[in-house]
């Protein structure tokens, strides 16, 4: 299965698309969160041994915090832990809502199951298994591992002057010629060309002035005469 | 209509719109919307919805609909989360909701007590008449190691005179940072079929059971009981109702009722979590005694057994009626 977006319904009517996080960047995120975990206990032992005695309790607090209550805090507070954070993902329930206290202690605690018998090969199995790339935690829990689509791209057809289309098209048809020339920029020059010439018998061009006539007609398509 | 028409007329609605959300995502000292502004959250919302539906429907270009539907993403997590005093929730919490999940599922908790209990109080009547036994759970080591700490002779490692403020604020930290993991690890560890919680009570209990038939049989008494009695009613009832989430957690595998099994382990992860979290702070009161109370020899056995009664009654009263009422849920 290579579609990895789940959609649901809001209470408005319209349906949401969440794009779910795989194993890999996952474990990603983890060891960079782990970098941070272990930084911030080492750091809190090297500064509280000189307490002494106290020293030795604040230092377990810390220990015992960090373990068990760092991701729930980066994930009440932000939505996704430091790790998560940078590399865009966050978590939220499976209806698009943020996480929660109960369902991000959940997720967290039942990490301890997850990591059986070693090195997280349980939850690593459950993801597999599982369509929504869920751990042991995020199917007690509900919860979802997902993208954050951030870049707020302007719409960016280059302009021409606009052509009717020789044909009838369906909508979809539409649509790809619109999702053609909206692409200008992150498709290579050759590419476009490759791709524009698979609708020489619409266009009658090849090459190059194929894909301006394309762009003419996404200007149709978007602006009329 | 085409695009561009589209776009011009609503393009500085869709901008208010997004700057509203930016803004309120933010820290509430930082936000710089006014609340009339934020009123029109809703109002706008639903807006948003509709012109995302329009533009799905028409076709409009793949970037437009996709901004279109990031706005109603952000406005979805604005609208659906779910903020409220934490302060209030926390009393209503330890007044109410817990006591009233734990009677709720009466019967995990009487197994799980049943689970420690019963091999707890087994193991102690075996090694109260034959100390050999107590080996057969505990390594020579550790056995020596119990012994040597309540030996009346020599009241050592935190239970003689002149024991120290720092000692004991260092033993809360160890006792937070065990127990609490013990607790939370007999939870999580229940979700694989029940086996982790099974068989953390059951260790738990034969190792506890056995220590206490030991250290009896050797006459410490004095030393052992009056310390451990007191912190005892929390944590020996926070780690029966550990295990007893790492049970009910189990249970939608072998019987789901009427919901599909993920739907019912999502359902019953609800309640079992707020066990678990219940439990902790039982853990955390334990602590503080453990620590600041437990080993204080300046008070009498005879006052730590009555405070310990004391602790049992409070914790058997507040399990038993807290919560009860026309307002519980």
């Amino acid at each position: 299965m290579l579609d990895t977006i789940r959609k649901f319904e809001v209470p408005e009517g319209v349906d949401l698309e969440l794009r779910l996080a795989g194993p890999i960047i996952r474990i990603n995120a983890w060891l960079i969160d782990f970098i941070i975990r272990s930084t911030i206990q080492v750091a809190a032992y090297f500064i509280l041994i000189w307490l002494g005695t106290i020293g030795w309790g604040l230092i377990l607090l810390t220990i015992f915090i960090v373990e068990w209550f760092y991701p729930v805090l980066f994930e009440l507070y932000q939505g996704a832990t430091p790790g998560k954070k940078i590399l865009n993902l966050y978590v939220c329930h499976d209806d698009g809502t943020p996480v929660n206290w109960q369902s991000s202690m959940l997720r967290n605690l039942l990490r301890v199951a997850d990591f059986l018998p070693f090195a997280y090969a349980l939850g690593l199995l459950s993801m597999f298994i599982n369509r929504d790339f869920k751990r042991l935690g995020d199917l007690a829990a509900g919860t979802v591992v997902v993208y954050r689509d951030n870049k707020n791209s302007e719409i960016n057809v280059p302009s021409a002057e606009p052509i009717p289309l020789p044909l009838p098209l369906t909508i979809t048809e539409q649509r790809s010629i619109l999702d053609f020339a909206e692409r200008n920029e992150f498709l290579s020059i050759p590419r476009q060309q490759e791709l524009s010439n698979i609708l020489t018998p619409l266009t009658g061009k090849q090459n190059d002035a194929s894909v301006k006539e394309l762009h003419k007609y996404a200007n149709w398509l978007l602006k009329g005469q | 209509m085409k695009q561009i028409q589209f776009e011009q007329r609503y393009q500085s609605f869709w901008q208010e719109f997004e700057y509203l959300v930016n803004d309120l995502e933010k820290n509430k000292k930082k936000q710089a919307s006014s609340l009339q502004e934020r009123y029109k959250l809703p109002k706008q919302y639903r807006k948003i919805c509709n012109h995302f539906a329009i533009a799905k429907q028409r076709h409009y270009s793949p970037v437009l609909t996709q901004r279109l539907h990031n706005l109603v993403l952000k406005g979805h997590e604005l609208i659906y989360r779910n903020k409220t005093v934490w302060l209030w929730r926390v009393f209503e919490f330890v007044s109410s909701s817990f006591p009233n999940l734990v009677r709720r599922h009466y019967k995990a908790f009487w197994l799980a007590a049943a689970l420690f209990y019963v091999p707890a109080i087994t193991m102690g009547v075996v090694c109260f008449n034959n100390s050999e036994i107590i080996y057969s759970v505990m390594d020579p080591i550790s056995v020596a190691g119990m012994e040597y700490m309540y030996d009346p002779e020599n009241r050592k490692l935190g239970r003689e005179e002149d024991r120290q403020a720092d000692t004991d604020i260092m033993m809360f930290g160890y006792y937070i940072f065990n127990n609490i993991s013990v607790g939370f690890r007999t939870f999580a560890s229940g979700i694989i079929l029940g086996i982790g919680s099974l068989f953390f009570l059951i260790y738990n209990g034969l190792i506890i059971g056995g220590v206490s038939g030991y250290l009896t049989q050797l006459g410490f008494i004095e030393t052992f009981w009056s310390f451990v009695s007191g912190h005892g009613s929390f944590e020996l009832t926070a780690i029966v109702i550990c295990g007893m989430a790492g049970l009910l957690i189990a249970k939608p595998i072998f019987s789901p009722g009427n919901l599909r099994r993920l739907d019912a382990l999502k359902h019953i992860g609800k309640d079992c979590i707020q066990l678990v979290m219940g439990a902790a702070l039982m853990l955390v009161i334990a602590a503080f005694i453990e620590a600041f109370w437990s080993p204080s020899s300046f008070i009498s056995s005879n006052i730590k057994y009555y405070i310990a009664a004391i602790l049992w009654a409070i914790v058997i009263v507040y399990l038993m009626f807290a919560g009860r009422g026309p307002r519980a849920s």
